[in-house]
C-alpha cells in the first residue's frame, strides 16, 4: 500500500528507542492540545498550565513524586508478570485487596505498637493483594482460563467488595453516613521522612525496586523467570517448573500491588475510603510497557505519569478540563510507543 | 409470579442483553480474522458518545445509530494501524484502546451529563405480540433489538457460507497458508476488524440511544470486557453468543430488580455478580474444553516478507 514496506533491519536500532519515547511523547501531547483547541480551549495555555502543574513548582514536583509511589509498585509488579507473558491487568484490584487487608490489621490491632502492627498491615496486605492473583493464576494454570478478563473481572469485584466494606461492617459510626472507616490510630499511620512531605513508603520503593532488579539479575529463579517468559514450550523444554513459577510471579506482582494499596490507605488518607481508587493500576500498565518492564525505566516513567496526572488535576483546576484528559493522554502515549517500535525491528523502504 | 414478575425480568432480559450481543458478535467478526481486539470496551464508550451526540445535534437516532457503529469502525482502525500496520502487540494496543476510548467518552461526554437525546422506544409487533408469554418477552421491544434479531443469522450466513466469511476464517486459522492461496491476508484481516468495530459500535450506540435516554458517564460499565469473555464461551459461534449475552442480560436485569424491591443484600454485592458470572463462565467454558476452537493464530501479527 501507498508505495512503502517494512523491510527487516539487519541490527535492532536498540539506541533508536529513546527516541521513539520521546517521538511518542510528543505525538501525543499535540494530539492533546488539539482536542483542548476543539473544545474551545486554548491548546497553547493548556499546555502550559499542564506544564506548570507537572514541573513548574516545588510543590508539583512533590506531589508527582508521592503520587508515583502507588504506581510504581503497581508497575513492577505488573512488569513482573508481563516479563513471563503473563498478563496480569488486575493492579488495580490487588491494590484494593492490599488496602483491605492493611486496613483490617489496622482496624483490629489499634493498640499494637508500630513496629508490630505496621509489619503486620504490610504483611497481611501482600497476602490479601497476592491471594487476589493467586486466583487468576491457578484459574489459568488449572483450567486455561485467560487470565486478562479474570484479573479485569476481578478489579470490579475488589472496588465493590471495597464499597461493601466502608459502606457497611467497617463504616465509622461518627461519619454522619459518609463510606469512611475510623481513621487508624498514630501506630498504624506511616510517617513523614523527616520534615518534607515524602512518607516512609518511599522507602519501601526503593527498597522493592532494587530487589526485584537484583532479584531478576543475579538470582537463579530470576533467571527462570526470564527464561520462561520465551513460552511455556521453552520452559518445558529447559525443565522449569513453569506452573510455580507463573504462580509466582502473579503472587509477586499481586504482593506489590497490594504494598501500593496499603502505602496510599496507611500514609496518605489515614483511613479506608473509595476514592483511594483512582486507576493507578491501569496507568501502571503503561508505564510498565512504557519503560520496557525494566526497573529504572519503570521508576522514571511512573514518575513521568505521576507528574501528568498532577498537570492534569491543575489543568482541571484552572481550564476546566475533565479529568478524564489524563487516560485520554495515557491512551495516546501506549498507543504511539507500540507503533513506533515497529522501527526498532524494521525500516520504511520505497516498494520498487 | 410468572405474569408479575418473570415475564416482565425476562423482557428486560433481552433488552440488557442486546448490546452485549452486538459487540459479542463484533468481536467474533474480529477474532474469526486473527486479530485480538481488547479494546471493546473503549469502542462501545466512544460509540455510545458519538450515537448520543449525533441523536442529539441531529434529531435523528438512526443517523445517531449508524454512526455509532462508524465511530465503532474508527476505533478499530487506530488498532489495525498500530497491530496491522506496525506490528504492535495486540493485547497491549487494545488495553491502551480503552484507556483512549473510556478517557474520550468522559472528556467529551461530561457536558451533556444528564440530556437526552431522540431514542429508540419500545412498540409492540402486530399479532405475533400477543403470542403468550414469547409475544411479551421478544416483541414488545424497540426497533434496535428486532435488528439484532437477525444479526447472528447474518454473521453466520457470512462467516461460514459466503467465499469472503471463510476467507477470513483462512487468515485467523493459517495466514501464510491463506496467502499462498492467493488471498490478501492483510486486507481481509483489515475488513474483519473494521466490520467487527462496526459490530462493536452498534453496541455501544444502543446503550445511548435505547438503554437509557440520559447521557451518562460510563454507560459501558464492563459490558465490553464481557463481551469479550462471551467470545470464548461462544466457541466464536454466532449462534452461542445470543444464549451468552441474554444470560448476562438476564443476570443484570435481575441485579436491578432486586434493587428496585429492595433486598437486605447490600447492592455492591448483587453489582459483583455480573463480573463473578463472567469469570464462571469462562471456568465453564475451560471445563467443557473446546477453547481449542479459537482461532490458531489469533493474537499473532502478520509478519511482512522479505
Amino acid at each position: 500500500m501507498l508505495g512503502y514496506r517494512l523491510q527487516k533491519r539487519d541490527e535492532p536500532w536498540n539506541w533508536g528507542a529513546p527516541f521513539i519515547v520521546v517521538g511518542a511523547l510528543v505525538l501525543s501531547l499535540g494530539a492533546s492540545a488539539l482536542l483542548l483547541e476543539l473544545q474551545g480551549k486554548s491548546a497553547v495555555e493548556g499546555l502550559l498550565v499542564l506544564w506548570q502543574g507537572s514541573f513548574g513548582a516545588s510543590w508539583a514536583l512533590e506531589d508527582a513524586l508521592l503520587k508515583s509511589i502507588p504506581i510504581f509498585l503497581c508497575a513492577l509488579g505488573v512488569a513482573t508478570a508481563f516479563r513471563m507473558q503473563v498478563w496480569n491487568i488486575g493492579a488495580e484490584g490487588q491494590f484494593a485487596l492490599g488496602a483491605i487487608g492493611a486496613t483490617w490489621a489496622a482496624l483490629n490491632f489499634p493498640d499494637l505498637p508500630g513496629y508490630l502492627l505496621m509489619p503486620l498491615m504490610f504483611i497481611m496486605a501482600a497476602i490479601f493483594g497476592g491471594f487476589w492473583a493467586y486466583i487468576p493464576a491457578i484459574l489459568r494454570l488449572k483450567l486455561k482460563v485467560n487470565e486478562i478478563i479474570s484479573t479485569l473481572m476481578l478489579n470490579y469485584i475488589a472496588i465493590l467488595l471495597l464499597e461493601y466494606l466502608v459502606f457497611g461492617v467497617w463504616k465509622d459510626p461518627k461519619s454522619f453516613g459518609f463510606p469512611i472507616t475510623p481513621e487508624f490510630t498514630s501506630n498504624a499511620i506511616i510517617g513523614q521522612i523527616g520534615t518534607s512531605r515524602l512518607h516512609w513508603g518511599f522507602a519501601v520503593c526503593v527498597a522493592a525496586g532494587i530487589g526485584m532488579w537484583a532479584f531478576m539479575r543475579y538470582t537463579r529463579l530470576g533467571f527462570e523467570i526470564k527464561v520462561a517468559g520465551e513460552g511455556e514450550r521453552v520452559s518445558m523444554y529447559s525443565r522449569l517448573p513453569y506452573g510455580m513459577l507463573t504462580i509466582l510471579v502473579m503472587a509477586v506482582s499481586g504482593g506489590l500491588a497490594g504494598w501500593a494499596g496499603c502505602i496510599e490507605t496507611s500514609a496518605v488518607v489515614n483511613r479506608l475510603q473509595p476514592s483511594i481508587m483512582v486507576g493507578y493500576g491501569y496507568t501502571a500498565i503503561v508505564v510498565a510497557w512504557l519503560a520496557r518492564l525494566h526497573p529504572l525505566y519503570i521508576a522514571i516513567s511512573a514518575y513521568l505519569l505521576a507528574a501528568l496526572r498532577v498537570g492534569v488535576e491543575n489543568l482541571q483546576l484552572e481550564l476546566q478540563v475533565p479529568a478524564a484528559f489524563g487516560s485520554i493522554m495515557e491512551g495516546l502515549i501506549l498507543m504511539s510507543v507500540l507503533a513506533g517500535q515497529m522501527l526498532v525491528t524494521y525500516k520504511i523502504t520505497r516498494k520498487k | 409470579m410468572l405474569e408479575s414478575f418473570i415475564v416482565p425480568l425476562l423482557a428486560a432480559t433481552v433488552q440488557s442483553g442486546t448490546p452485549i450481543l452486538y459487540a459479542t458478535l463484533g468481536e467474533i467478526l474480529t477474532e474469526k480474522g486473527g486479530v485480538l481486539n481488547l479494546g471493546v470496551e473503549g469502542m462501545m464508550s466512544m460509540a455510545a458518545f458519538v450515537a448520543f451526540f449525533v441523536s442529539y445535534t441531529t434529531g435523528n437516532p438512526w443517523l445517531g445509530f449508524v454512526c455509532g457503529g462508524l465511530a465503532g469502525s474508527m476505533m478499530a482502525m487506530l488498532h489495525g494501524f498500530v497491530c496491522i500496520t506496525c506490528l504492535g502487540n495486540q493485547v497491549v494496543s487494545g488495553l491502551a484502546l480503552t484507556i483512549l476510548g473510556v478517557g474520550l467518552c468522559h472528556f467529551l461526554g461530561t457536558p451533556y451529563i444528564g440530556m437526552s437525546a431522540a431514542g429508540f422506544h419500545k412498540f409492540s409487533i402486530p399479532f405475533i405480540s400477543s403470542i403468550p408469554y414469547i409475544g411479551k418477552i421478544f416483541f414488545r421491544q424497540d426497533t434496535l433489538v428486532y435488528v439484532s434479531y437477525f444479526i447472528p443469522l447474518l454473521l453466520m450466513l457470512f462467516i461460514n457460507r459466503t467465499s469472503m466469511g471463510l476467507a477470513i476464517t483462512a487468515v485467523g486459522e493459517k495466514p501464510a497458508a491463506a496467502a499462498a492461496a492467493g488471498l490478501k491476508a492483510v486486507r481481509l484481516r483489515w475488513m474483519a476488524l473494521l466490520g467487527g468495530g462496526f459490530l462493536i459500535g452498534l453496541g455501544g450506540a444502543y446503550l445511548s440511544l435505547a438503554y437509557t435516554h440520559l447521557w451518562a458517564n460510563g454507560l459501558a460499565g464492563g459490558r465490553g470486557w464481557i463481551a469479550v469473555a462471551l467470545v470464548i464461551f461462544a466457541f466464536w459461534r454466532p449462534g452461542r453468543a445470543v444464549f451468552g449475552a441474554y444470560l448476562f442480560g438476564g443476570v443484570m436485569a435481575f441485579q436491578l430488580r432486586l434493587q428496585a424491591i429492595g433486598t437486605h443484600i447490600p447492592s455492591s454485592l448483587l453489582l459483583m455478580l455480573p463480573y463473578a458470572l463472567t469469570i464462571l463462565v469462562l471456568v465453564f467454558s475451560a471445563v467443557r474444553g473446546r477453547g481449542g476452537n479459537s482461532p490458531a493464530h489469533l493474537g499473532i501479527n502478520i509478519e511482512p516478507e522479505g
